[in-house]
């Protein structure tokens, strides 16, 4: 979900971290939760406030795995491709999800800003494998077509949101 | 109290302020290949180099290790020869190994010890993402092909200069130098003073080289070509011919130049004293309405780039004399323009910000830049070798009329204070030689990076401060927009020390800068001529071709100067 950055709220975001270069991360992470990305929009007023050159923001920002530049969609799947989840199979799970939303092998974003696919290397429960969230909501033990359906709902629920 | 004994080599060593084990290491005589280590910069240990073995076995790194009393190392064993060759050979894996075609081969750290560590064969594939060369600023480029991620270019932009235009993007395999977003450096927030380029160990940041460009022009049979040379060039150039730094060979660099091809040969230090005039002129008018802020000097082009990019609501504040070389092109295109040939200048700068000033719209006359090139002292220098000059076979020679006298005041605009000193020794009451070694002695001479002095001219007391390293210039503005100082002058040069240690000199350590500050404040106790409005050329160019066209030549308005807001 992308979204036009509001000065207002990335003024509070900042005023609530007291302007201060050692909170650079959790000012970002905020700025993050809000628009799921760090709209490159953020990065002058940023600077600015906290007197962090916009290359070490940048420095920061692609440092970590975490922080995206690019905007994400409406709903993020994280697939487990960690160990546990791997052998049981977590790449045919993976494979159907971009398919299925016909993303080329350098997108992990839909164009139309609605999902978003990541892989991440555990989320700490391997005894529910193979396993993905969406927006932070686990869904254990999948498989393929556990997958479609699921796509199915969540493009549902769009379709509701939209009309 | 001491503070303990360390045993180097099996030398016992006194500790006494050395911020670490390195620095004592060098006082036993030992200099320790490093990279990434810069006594001016804060510590990084990256490079792994330096690495020195205790007795136990246990590796150090020496650059981020504070000396302890009982101490026992050893810089030189079978195995920290193994680990620093490894680590040699694992960052010319990566590296661009073109040294022949590098415009760092010969003075290059990477070079130099791949050779010293005879590095016969690299055993590990090249995985190198081969990125593009970032050729966009006029003042440096940037190729990291070469970079081998020391950070010396990080560090120096963020600490001393404060101009931030430079950091790490990514990590691991993927990490590099890089901009915000990757934007060229042009227009990213750089502001060209290229100490970058003189920190970096390798060929990743070098400086725009324009010599073909001008060897082009001296080829021309039709063409004029005269020069100019900057005050702070004479006392570095030297150098790289075996002279002492400091020493000045303004009289050999003429005759060089002149076996070079130059039709005309003029010394940057005599437009300085219409610099001094025109500024002390606009300072004292200054003085006479209320101001809420000083008045900022403007000779310093990385300077103008840094007001520009990062306060431009001082602009106003900033004096609106063009820099000594952009008078000078004024003046010197006016004498030629209508020599019957086509006219070009150069100018011999010790600065690579230059570049840029040279390429700035607001110096251009119908569309021609006034200096057509500006070639750094490390450029001259080359094309002298080029040439095939015997520098030792030169004989010193006096630069060419019109512009042949110059004054003390204008010599000494190349080093830290120098612009300060000059203008003072003109608005001063006291006109006596005791006068003058009052205005020396006054706080205006040295390397600190920030200088204050009060001045009592007209009997008004006047608070003034010398900045040099842009990131005293950061920290002092941040004062004056606080309201916690109060200066009627402010002098700034972006690279510390002045334009002596500018990023197109020769690179200098820090005894050496203060040497080349020596080295001009010698050249004005030999001038007869003291103070700008004595030079007996002044009146000639104020009566003649400056003869109401003084403001049209000499002042600049940069956007957001007021049009007129001075003299």
């Amino acid at each position: 979900m992308s979204q036009e950055l509001s000065a207002q709220l990335l003024d509070e975001i900042i005023g609530a971290h007291q302007n201060s270069p050692s909170a650079v991360i959790a000012i970002l992470q905020d700025i993050q939760e809000r628009y799921h990305y760090i709209p490159k929009a953020a990065f002058a007023p940023l600077a600015h406030r906290v007197g962090v050159s916009e290359a070490s923001i940048y420095s920061v920002v692609t440092f970590y795995e975490n922080f995206s530049l690019e905007p994400k969609g409406r709903f993020i799947f994280k697939v487990c491709d960690g160990t546990a989840c791997h052998v049981r199979k977590s790449t045919p799970i993976l494979e159907r999800l971009r398919k299925e939303l016909s993303l080329a092998s350098d997108e992990v974003t839909t164009a139309d800003l609605n999902f978003t696919v990541e892989t991440v290397s555990c989320l700490g429960a391997c005894g529910l494998a193979p396993v993905l969230t969406v927006n932070d909501k686990v869904y254990p033990a999948m498989t393929p077509s556990k997958v479609s359906t699921l796509l199915a709902e969540l493009k549902e629920e769009l379709s509701h949101e939209t009309n | 109290m001491t503070k303990g004994v360390m045993t180097i080599d099996g030398v016992t060593v006194e500790i006494g302020e050395e911020r670490n084990v390195l620095e004592l290491i060098r006082k036993t005589g030992v200099e320790l290949p490093t990279f990434c280590y810069h006594s001016e910069l804060s510590i990084y240990g990256g490079c792994r180099m330096c690495i020195v073995e205790d007795d136990r076995g246990g590796l150090i790194p020496s650059c981020s290790e504070e000396p302890r009393d009982g101490l026992v190392i050893k810089t030189n064993t079978q195995r920290l020869r193994r680990y620093r060759r490894n680590i040699l050979e694992l960052l010319l894996a990566n590296h661009c190994r073109d040294c022949t075609v590098c415009g760092r081969s010969g003075a290059c750290r990477l070079q130099d010890l791949a050779r010293s560590f005879n590095i016969a064969n690299i055993r590990f594939i090249n995985t190198a993402l081969n990125p593009k060369t970032d050729l966009s600023s006029k003042c440096v480029s940037k190729d990291l092909n070469k970079c081998i991620l020391c950070g010396d270019c990080v560090r120096v932009c963020n600490e001393i200069q404060q101009v931030g235009a430079i950091d790490f993007a990514n990590r691991g395999s993927k990490m590099r130098v890089s901009t915000s977003f990757d934007a060229p450096i042009s227009e990213s927030s750089c502001v060209g003073c290229g100490q970058c380029a003189a920190v970096c160990p390798t060929g990743a940041i070098i400086v725009k080289n324009d010599i073909s460009d001008v060897w082009r022009e001296l080829d021309k049979k039709d063409t004029l070509v005269t020069v100019q040379v900057a005050p702070a060039v004479r006392v570095a150039l030297g150098q790289a011919f075996g002279l002492a730094d400091g020493e000045n060979s303004m009289g050999l660099i003429v005759a060089a130049l002149r076996r070079l091809g130059f039709d005309r040969v003029f010394d940057t230090a005599t437009a300085a004293d219409l610099t001094v005039r025109e500024e002390s002129r606009e300072f004292a008018q200054s003085l006479l309405s209320l101001r809420s802020m000083p008045l900022f000097t403007s000779c310093c082009p990385a300077w103008i780039n840094f007001v520009e990019k990062h306060y431009p609501q001082l602009t106003p504040h900033v004096s609106t004399c063009r820099s000594p070389m952009q008078m000078f092109a004024s003046v010197i295109g006016e004498e030629y323009k209508n020599c019957g040939q086509r006219h070009v200048h150069v100018a011999v700068m010790p600065c690579t910000a230059k570049k840029f000033e040279a390429a700035r719209e607001e110096f251009k006359t119908n569309g021609e830049p006034n200096v057509h090139y500006v070639l750094t002292t490390q450029e001259l220098i080359q094309m002298i070798q080029q040439a095939g000059v015997i520098w030792e076979d030169l004989e010193a020679e006096g630069v060419d009329t019109p512009f042949s006298v110059l004054s003390g005041a204008g010599v000494i605009f190349g080093v830290t204070g120098g612009v300060t000193e000059a203008v003072l020794r003109e608005l001063a009451d006291d006109r006596s030689s005791t006068g003058l070694k009052k205005i020396a002695f006054v706080g205006v001479r040295g390397q600190e990076g920030l200088k204050e002095a009060k001045v009592t001219v007209g009997g008004r007391e006047l608070a003034i401060a010398v900045v040099s390293g842009l990131g005293n210039a950061r920290n002092l503005i941040k004062e004056l927009l606080k309201g916690s100082r109060k200066y009627d002058f402010v002098e700034v040069m972006a690279c510390p020390g002045g334009c002596v240690c500018g990023a197109g000199q020769p690179v200098a350590s820090l005894p050496h800068r203060a040497a080349r500050g020596q080295g001009l404040y010698a050249a004005d106790r030999l001038s007869s001529v003291k103070r700008s409005e004595e030079n007996p050329l002044m009146a000639i160019l104020y009566n003649g071709v400056l003869k109401d066209r003084a403001h049209e030549l000499l002042h600049v308005h940069y956007p957001g100067h007021e049009a007129g807001s001075s003299i």
